[in-house]
C-alpha cells in the first residue's frame, strides 16, 4: 500500500443508515463513505433529509438501522467517537452558549480529550487573535464565531469533521474565507470532510465528490466535476438550472411536500419530475452507473438504457 | 435597574435587617404583660398594645425573623425540589418527563391550604423549621412547571448538540450549559416561592395550627381574632402585622417583575 | 376527545393521589391523636362508629397496610367519612354536605366574577400600555400582596364595626329558617356581600396582571401586525385577534391555581363564620376533629377537580389547535 493510498483511505463508512421519526422516514437507506485528506459533498434542499444525516453520522441520533464504520470497526464507547467525528453547526449565532467565553468554548474539548494543544494554538489555526479568548459569543461576528466553532471541533484532533451548512448563516462575502480555511485543514491535517449544503455550486469548487440527496435517498453520487457538469439525475438538473444564472430562464422547483410524502413504493422524486414515466409511480430505480468512472444515478432513465 | 425595582430591593433590605436586629431593638418583650391594657398607639406603645397589655410593636419587630426564615428557608428548598424535577424533566424528556410533568400537576392541583393544615395539626409540635420543610414540599411545582418550559426549549438548541457532540458527558451539559441559562427564570421561582411560603406560614399561624410560642406576623394576628380585636374596634392590632405583610409581598413582587422585564423584553416599560 | 380523556384520566390520578395522601398521614406521623379523642368520648361512641374511625385512621395495627388499604376504599365508597367530634355525633358526610352548597355558591360566584372582570381590565391594560392604566400595576400589586383573611378583617372593620352597614358573620340572619322565601334569599344576598368582595379584591388582581402581560406579548405578534395594517377596527383587532389568544393560558392558569384560590377562599369563610367548608375546617382545627378536616380536604379536592373539567371544556372551545385534535 502506497502512502498516497493511505492516505486516501477511507475514514468513516456507513452502511444501510435509516432513521425514522414516528411514521416519518427522514432517511431511508442512505451508505457514503468518507476519506482522509478528501471533501465530499452532500447536496439537498431542506427536508431532503440531509441534515439528520449529519446528526446520525455525528451520533446524535441513533439509527433507526444501518451500522457506522470507523475506521473500519464499529465503535461503542460514544466518547472514543467523538474524539474522531467532530461536527460543525450551520447556525454560528446558536451553537455558541451565549454565556461562556471563547476560551471555556475552546478549552472544555481539550480536557474532555486530553490534548495538549492550548487554546491560543487553537484559535491561531483558525486565523483569530489570542485576545479573543476572553471574548463572548455576542462580541464576534458570524465568520468569527464559525472560526471558533471550526476551532472547537478541531480540539478533539478528529479524523474526520462534519460540516453542516457551514457556511450558509454567513454574509456571502465572508462565505468564501471560511471554505477556504477549511479547505487549508483538509490538507494540513489529512481531514476526512463531510460538506452538508443546499448549495450545488459551492459544492463544484469546495468538494472531490458530491452526493445528491432528495426525500431521504441518495439519488446521485459521483466526483464533483461530473455531477455539477454533466447531471445525470432529473432532480440535479433542476438543481441546477434553478441556481441563479442571468443567461437561464429558471424552472422552479414548487411541488408541495405532502406529494412527496405520499409516493410509497416508486421513486420519491416522481411528483415533480419533468420527465417521469409510468413505472416511477410503482417501482422504485435502481443505482445505475452512467459513466466509466464511478458516476451513478438512481432513475429509470439510465435503467431502461442499461437493460 | 428601574425605580421599582429598586423600591422593592430597598423595602427587602428593611425587613431583613429587622429580622437580624429586630429581637434586640425591640422597646419591651413581645410577651411581656403590662397595665395599659388594648390602648391605642402613643408615644410609649407606638403600634398600641393587647388585651393583656404586651406592646404590638415588639411583637412585629421579634416576629420579623420568624417570618424572614421561613421564607428564606423555603425559597431554597423548594428552588432546589424545582430545578431538580423540572430541569430533569425538560431536559431527558421521553417518559421520565411525562412522570415527573404529572408529579408536578398533582401538586399543583391538590388545594395545598386544607392539606398542610392537616399536616401541621397532626404534628407534635409545629415549630418553625419543621412547617418550612412541610410548606416547601408543597411550593416546588410551579416552579417546576416553568423551569420544565424552559429547558425544553433550551435542549432544543444548537450549543445543546454541540456541547454533546465535543462529549461532555450528560450532567455536566445540564449544569453548566443549560442551567445559568435559567438564572433568570430560577430567581423569579424563587422570589415567588418566598411570597407564596410568607403567606402560607402567615395563613397557618393565624389559622392557629403552628406552635405559638414563637411569634411571626400571623401569631400576631391569630391573637387578635381569638380576642375579638375587631369587635372591641382596637383597629391597632391587627393593622400593622397585615400591612407588613403587604409590604413585604409588594416588594418581592416589584423585585419579580424587575426579573420578569429583564428576561423578557417585550415587558418593559414603553418610553413615549 | 383526546385531550379531555386525557385530563380526566389526569383528574382520576390526581384524586388517587388526594385520597392515598388522606390515608397514609395519619398512619405515617408520629402521634395517635384520634385514639385520644376517643377515650375522651369514653362510651358515648357506639361500636359501629368505633369501627369506621377505627379504619380510617389505621387505628386496627393488626392488619397489614393493604389490607387498611382496601378498608379505607371500602368505607369511602360506602361515604362513611367517620364521626365528627366537633358537631358530635353527626357524621362528617352529613355536616360536608349542609356546608358545601355555600362554599361552592360563594366561591363558584366570586371566582368567576373575579376571573372575568380581572380578565377584562387585563385586556384593556395590556392594550392601553404606557397610559393610566399602567398606574394600575402597582395598586393591584399591592392589592394581591394582601392575604385574603386580612382584607377580611378591614372588611369587617370598616363596613361592620366602624360603619355597621353590613353583617359581619354568618351566612343569613339569626332566627331565620333555610327556606325558598324572599326574607330568606335576601338575609342571604346581604351576608354573602362582604365576604364575596373581599374575595373579589383580593383575587383580581392577579388576572390582570397576567392577562395583561399576555396582551403586551400577544400584540407584538405579526397577525395583530397584520390585522392593523388590514385597518380592522381597534375593537376588533383587540377583542377578536389579541385577546382571544392572550387568553388561553389565563384560561390554563386558572385550572392551576384554583387550588390557591380555594384556599383563600376557605380563610375568608373562617373570617366571617361563613357556613361553607371553611369555617367548617375552622372550626375542626380548633377541636383536633381529624375525621372532619381530613372530609373537608376530600370534598375540596374533588371540588377543585371537577372545576378543573370545565375550564378544560372552556379551553377546548376557544382553542381549535386542540379541537381539531380531538
Amino acid at each position: 500500500m502506497t502512502v498516497s493510498d493511505k492516505d486516501r483511505s477511507v475514514a468513516l463508512e456507513a452502511k444501510g443508515l435509516v432513521k425514522t421519526y414516528k411514521r416519518v422516514r427522514a432517511v431511508q437507506d442512505v451508505s457514503i463513505v468518507l476519506r482522509r485528506g478528501r471533501v465530499t459533498a452532500l447536496v439537498g434542499e431542506s427536508g431532503s433529509g440531509k441534515s439528520t444525516v449529519a446528526k446520525l453520522l455525528a451520533r446524535l441520533v441513533e439509527p433507526t438501522e444501518g451500522e457506522i464504520l470507523l475506521d473500519g470497526r464499529k465503535v461503542r464507547r460514544v466518547r472514543e467517537y467523538r474524539r474522531k467525528v467532530q461536527m460543525v453547526f450551520q447556525d454560528p449565532f446558536a451553537s455558541l452558549n451565549p454565556i461562556h467565553t471563547i476560551r471555556y468554548h475552546l478549552t472544555r474539548p481539550l480536557k474532555i480529550h486530553k490534548r495538549p494543544e492550548t487554546p491560543e494554538e487553537l484559535l491561531e489555526r483558525v486565523h483569530l487573535p489570542a485576545d479573543f479568548l476572553s471574548r463572548y459569543p455576542h462580541e464576534l461576528s458570524g465568520g468569527q464565531r464559525q472560526r471558533v466553532a471550526i476551532a472547537r471541533a478541531l480540539a478533539a484532533h478528529p479524523e474526520v469533521l462534519l460540516a453542516d451548512e457551514p457556511v450558509s448563516m454567513l454574509d456571502v462575502s465572508i462565505r468564501l474565507g471560511v471554505l477556504n480555511l477549511l479547505l487549508d485543514l483538509k490538507e494540513r491535517l489529512k481531514l476526512a470532510v463531510l460538506y452538508i449544503t443546499h448549495d450545488i455550486a459551492s459544492a463544484r469548487y469546495f468538494a472531490d465528490e458530491t452526493f445528491v440527496m432528495y426525500g431521504g435517498q441518495i439519488v446521485e453520487g459521483g466526483d464533483s466535476e461530473s455531477v455539477t457538469q454533466r447531471p445525470a439525475h432529473p432532480y440535479t438538473q433542476l438543481l441546477i438550472e434553478s441556481a441563479p444564472d442571468p443567461e437561464r430562464s429558471v424552472v422552479a422547483l414548487d411541488a408541495p411536500p405532502e406529494e412527496v410524502a405520499a409516493v410509497s413504493t416508486g421513486c420519491r422524486f416522481a411528483p415533480r419530475c419533468p420527465k417521469v414515466q409510468s413505472r416511477c409511480w410503482t417501482e422504485a430505480p435502481p443505482r445505475t452507473e452512467v459513466d466509466s468512472y464511478g458516476h451513478w444515478a438512481a432513475c429509470w432513465l439510465y435503467g431502461e438504457a442499461a437493460a | 435597574m428601574n425605580f421599582k425595582t429598586r423600591l422593592g430591593l430597598g423595602i427587602l433590605a428593611f425587613f431583613t435587617l429587622i429580622a437580624v436586629v429586630g429581637s434586640w431593638i425591640a422597646p419591651y418583650g413581645p410577651s411581656a404583660m403590662s397595665d395599659d391594657l388594648l390602648s391605642p398607639p402613643s408615644g410609649a406603645h407606638w403600634f398600641g398594645t393587647t388585651t393583656t397589655g404586651q406592646d404590638i410593636f415588639s411583637q412585629v419587630l421579634v416576629g420579623t425573623r420568624g417570618v424572614m426564615v421561613v421564607g428564606l428557608v423555603c425559597g431554597v428548598l423548594a428552588t432546589f425540589l424545582s430545578i431538580l424535577v423540572g430541569v430533569t424533566a425538560g431536559f431527558l424528556g421521553g417518559a421520565a418527563d411525562e412522570a415527573l410533568s404529572m408529579l408536578s400537576n398533582v401538586f399543583l392541583v391538590i388545594p395545598a391550604l386544607p392539606l398542610i393544615i392537616i399536616v401541621a395539626s397532626m404534628l407534635p409540635s409545629a415549630d418553625t423549621v419543621l412547617i418550612a420543610a412541610v410548606i416547601s414540599l408543597t411550593a416546588w411545582a410551579w416552579g417546576a412547571r416553568v423551569l420544565r418550559a424552559q429547558t425544553m426549549s433550551l435542549r432544543r438548541r444548537d450549543f445543546v448538540e454541540a456541547a454533546r457532540a465535543s462529549g461532555e458527558r450528560t450532567w455536566r451539559i445540564i449544569v453548566f450549559e443549560v442551567l445559568p441559562n435559567l438564572v433568570a427564570v430560577i430567581a423569579s421561582g424563587f422570589v415567588g416561592t418566598v411570597i407564596f411560603a410568607v403567606m402560607l406560614q402567615i395563613t397557618l399561624s393565624f389559622v392557629g395550627v403552628v406552635s405559638l410560642s414563637t411569634w411571626n406576623w400571623g401569631t400576631i394576628l391569630f391573637w387578635a381574632q381569638s380576642n375579638q380585636a375587631l369587635g372591641q374596634g382596637a383597629w391597632w392590632w391587627f393593622v400593622p402585622a397585615g400591612l407588613c405583610i403587604a409590604l413585604l409581598g409588594t416588594a418581592l413582587a416589584l423585585i419579580n417583575f424587575g426579573i420578569d422585564e429583564y428576561a423578557n423584553p417585550r415587558l418593559r416599560k414603553v418610553r413615549a | 376527545m383526546t385531550f379531555l380523556l386525557r385530563r380526566a384520566a389526569f383528574y382520576l390520578v390526581t384524586l388517587w393521589a388526594a385520597i392515598t395522601a388522606n390515608f397514609l398521614l395519619p398512619r405515617l406521623l408520629p402521634g395517635d391523636p384520634v385514639q385520644a379523642m376517643i377515650t375522651k368520648l369514653g362510651g358515648r361512641l357506639n361500636s359501629d362508629a368505633m369501627a369506621s374511625l377505627y379504619i380510617l385512621f389505621g387505628l386496627d395495627e393488626k392488619k397489614s397496610i393493604w389490607a387498611q388499604y382496601v378498608d379505607y376504599w371500602g368505607a369511602l365508597l360506602r361515604g362513611d367519612l367517620g364521626l365528627s367530634f366537633t358537631f358530635f355525633p353527626t357524621p362528617v358526610a352529613d355536616v360536608l354536605s349542609q356546608s358545601l352548597p355555600w362554599t361552592l355558591g360563594l366561591v363558584g360566584v366570586t371566582t368567576v366574577i373575579a376571573f372575568l372582570l380581572g380578565t377584562l381590565m387585563g385586556v384593556y391594560a395590556g392594550w392601553k400600555r404606557g397610559s393610566w392604566m399602567d398606574s394600575l400595576i402597582p395598586v393591584t400589586t399591592f392589592l394581591s400582596s394582601i392575604p385574603y383573611f386580612w382584607l377580611g378583617l378591614i372588611a369587617i372593620s370598616v363596613f361592620s364595626v366602624t360603619f355597621p352597614l353590613l353583617p359581619a358573620s354568618g351566612g343569613y340572619a339569626a332566627g331565620l329558617v333555610p327556606e325558598w322565601s324572599g326574607e330568606f334569599i335576601g338575609s342571604v344576598l346581604e351576608h354573602a356581600v362582604l365576604p364575596g368582595v373581599t374575595i373579589v379584591v383580593s383575587s383580581v388582581a392577579g388576572w390582570i396582571l397576567g392577562m395583561r402581560n399576555m396582551m403586551v406579548t400577544v400584540t407584538a405578534e405579526d397577525y395583530v401586525l397584520v390585522a392593523r395594517a388590514k385597518g380592522l377596527s381597534q375593537r376588533r383587532i383587540m377583542f377578536a385577534y389579541a385577546a382571544r389568544n392572550a387568553v388561553l393560558p389565563s384560561i390554563s392558569g386558572f385550572a392551576l391555581s384554583l387550588g390557591f384560590i380555594v384556599g383563600g377562599a376557605l380563610l375568608v369563610e373562617m373570617v366571617f363564620s361563613y357556613p361553607g367548608l371553611g369555617y367548617v375546617l375552622f372550626q375542626g382545627i380548633g377541636a383536633k376533629d381529624y375525621p372532619l378536616m381530613q372530609g373537608v380536604f376530600l370534598v375540596i379536592t374533588l371540588a377543585v377537580l371537577v372545576a378543573n373539567l370545565l375550564a378544560d371544556v372552556g379551553y377546548l372551545l376557544l382553542d381549535p389547535r386542540t379541537r381539531r385534535e380531538g
